[in-house]
């Protein structure tokens, strides 16, 4: 009486290959990420610019402090194109200045030190403001104490204080650590320590939401100390929000440095950064409209490519966009 | 409401107790002799002498207090004797004398100590007070412009989201957000006032105005650092706008409001954009002394003379008391404006209630 309906009993219990494999979440963070256009093409500039400062001086080997006085106010080359008249040398494509230093290799060095002050203070603040937020969240005997602190400094008013701490402190720290030493520590540490409070904030909402899920109440009850749940659960739980606050970080601490330059109180005056360059160029903008516009544009196109590549990395790195 | 409002009040005063005391501290650690300029032929007691009388002789911390009785009771009382002396407001009632002091040797009334300039001598308020005018004209109208231009921008690129509009104004506003001042500046009076001589490249403060073509001047001086202001203030705000009209594009409420059959303009315009404008109010708010703060550089640039441009001034001339009340004015105002933030946010949204 057996039936002739061949049922495959081992059917069900077969290992399929998965139709696809396996995709990791980074590699869908990469997908959204690709999606956005500005947010390829600000980190495809961060890059390019970051590898141009680095080993641009191997590349384009004029000294950037070389006075070259016979050849001072050269124009760019593409002056030539609108003005034949125009005082062009292929030796020296973005021209000179008013002491015949080589403005491309300026550019270059000027861009080394932005882009210096700006990853070192964003580090610092990132730094900071982590250990601020993840203590505040975490602990909650510090939290009161330590979001008081913050609110304070985020009532201080920030670019006063820059311009007082900097123009204050320059002398000791010059004559402890040289003057471009000196002034790098300065401004780096105290753009990082005015800067933090936003990255602190946002850390802390992650943690206290993240304090309560299960998991970290798995880790404790096997007797995971505090130190190894914070490093070993907490911390990687709060990467992407630290890592959009660290592009912001990145933009304001390049504008201040540039913005503190343009003021006067910056970098010594033999030292090219990008916001000295311009400062120096402005009484004679008429004539020569170029060193203003190099530097410029320089900045606000780092500025605006990280910008962008936090916008995108905000994007990619919340679940609830990504796969839209 | 009221109670969140005192309290936050009576908050702040610690707050920026605190804040005074960051940025006397700040001041004291600096070097710096204000006696470096007096010429060296001047015998060592008489500097001495000088320096006592600018109140430096005194410990630390009675320097603090100093300060502070001079800032919070007598800089008051010298309004108070000003507004009831020459102003119309308050000219009618009999002139107080609340910043006189008896003095016991001279038999008679003397004005009290002020917190004065070591730059120029004279009370600290005094040339504050000349200053504040100029910068409150060219920021507060850079304020308002940039947030008449960014609402309509941020509302509409919500409304046409992904649209060539939306996708324009969001490069157009990343650009505003990007591009520092000190650059927009000198790029603004190169097109503006140099290419194309429209526009004058300085701000003349010395300008009086009294006929129509003196009044047209002074509106054309003030376009160009109206420009680089709003083109900031406009790129934050419309951001935001976006953003929160975004939020609320896709709420139930609008279907709702969309099925009883309200026009389009209705639902949009007052239902959505009502509720989007609670966040953005408070970031309005939130935004007005960023902005002082960001006139520093616009001054500089322009050649404002307001306050910003004292600071840097006073900064470089080693002034300590200047440099001290004046960012102490800028810690006020955004102690003040995070005040006017909180009330607002809990005023306009009902779900939001402190007490």
């Amino acid at each position: 009486m057996t039936d002739t309906t061949e049922i495959d009993p081992f059917a069900a219990l077969q290992d399929k290959e998965p139709p696809k494999p396996p995709r990791s979440q980074w590699l869908d963070v990469w997908d959204q990420f690709k999606k956005h256009k500005g947010a390829v093409f600000g980190g495809v500039f961060l890059i390019f610019i970051t590898l141009a400062v680095l080993f641009g001086p191997y590349i384009w080997t004029v000294d950037p402090q070389n006075l070259d006085i016979r050849n001072k106010n050269v124009r760019p080359i593409w002056a030539a194109l609108f003005d034949g008249d125009a005082k062009t040398m292929w030796s020296r494509p973005f021209g000179t200045d008013n002491l015949g230093r080589d403005i491309l290799s300026n550019m270059i060095a000027g861009g080394r030190a932005s882009m210096a002050v700006g990853w070192t203070a964003m580090l610092l603040s990132l730094i900071i403001g982590t250990f601020v937020g993840v203590v505040a969240g975490y602990f909650k005997r510090l939290d009161g104490v330590l979001m008081r602190l913050t609110d304070l400094f985020l009532s201080l008013p920030i670019l006063p204080l820059l311009l007082v701490a900097v123009t204050l402190f320059r002398q000791p720290l010059r004559a402890n650590f040289g003057p471009e030493g000196g002034m790098f520590i300065l401004i780096v540490v105290v753009v990082g320590i005015t800067s933090w409070m936003q990255t602190a904030r946002i850390v802390r909402g992650e943690v206290l939401a993240l304090k309560e899920r299960e998991f970290i109440l798995a880790a404790r009850s096997i007797g995971t100390t505090n130190g190894a749940i914070i490093r070993r659960h907490l911390l990687p739980n709060v990467v992407s929000p630290i890592m959009v606050s660290a592009t912001l970080g990145l933009a304001t601490a390049i504008i201040t440095e540039s913005a503190l330059s343009f003021l006067g109180v910056g970098f010594p005056s033999d030292f090219p950064t990008w916001g000295k360059m311009l400062a120096d160029a402005v009484p004679r903008m008429e004539e020569f409209p170029e060193r203003v516009l190099l530097p410029g544009i320089a900045i606000s196109l780092t500025v605006l490519g990280v910008n962008y590549l936090g916008d995108g990395l905000r994007d990619a790195l919340d679940p609830r966009i990504r796969g839209r | 409401m009221l109670t969140f409002t005192i309290r936050r009040l009576i908050l702040s005063v610690p707050t920026l107790l605190f804040i005074s005391l960051i940025i006397f501290m700040l001041l004291q650690l600096a070097p710096g002799d204000p006696m470096a300029q007096v010429p060296l032929t001047v015998p060592p007691e008489v500097k001495q002498k000088m320096r006592e009388a600018l109140g430096l002789g005194a410990p630390i911390y009675i320097q603090y207090l100093k300060w502070l009785y001079q800032f919070f009771i007598v800089e008051p009382q010298f309004l108070i004797d000003w507004m009831t002396r020459e102003t119309v407001l308050f000219g009618w009632l009999p002139d107080t004398q609340l910043s006189m002091v008896y003095d016991a040797d001279l038999q008679r009334l003397v004005p009290q100590q002020r917190v004065i300039s070591w730059q120029t001598r004279s009370a600290v308020m005094d040339i504050v007070i000349q200053r504040i005018p100029q910068t409150l004209w060219v920021v507060g109208l850079a304020y308002i412009v940039g947030i008449l231009i960014a609402l309509p921008i941020g509302i509409y690129s919500a409304y046409k989201h992904y649209s060539v509009f939306d996708q324009t104004g969001t490069f157009v506003t990343m650009i505003g957000f990007s591009i520092p001042p000190f650059f927009t500046g000198p790029l603004l009076i190169v097109i503006f006032a140099v290419t194309l001589g429209w526009l004058p490249s300085i701000y003349d403060t010395t300008h009086t105005v009294n006929d129509w073509a003196s009044f047209k001047y002074q509106m054309q001086q003030m376009v160009l650092p109206v420009m680089v202001l709003a083109l900031q203030t406009t790129a934050q705000i419309s951001r935001f706008m976006r953003a929160s009209m975004l939020d609320n594009l896709n709420q139930d409420y609008v279907r709702t409001a969309r099925a009883k059959g309200l026009k389009e303009s209705v639902v949009v315009l007052v239902h959505v954009l009502r509720n989007s404008m609670i966040p953005v109010i408070t970031v309005i708010a939130l935004g007005v002394p960023s902005i002082f703060g960001g006139a520093i550089i616009t001054e500089n640039v322009f050649g404002v003379n307001g306050i910003g441009q004292l600071l840097i001034t006073a900064l470089f001339a080693n002034d300590i008391p200047m440099v001290m009340t004046l960012t102490f004015i800028f810690a006020i105002l955004i102690v003040f404006f995070n005040l006017i933030a909180d009330v607002l946010y809990g005023v306009l949204d009902p779900r939001i209630r402190y007490d």
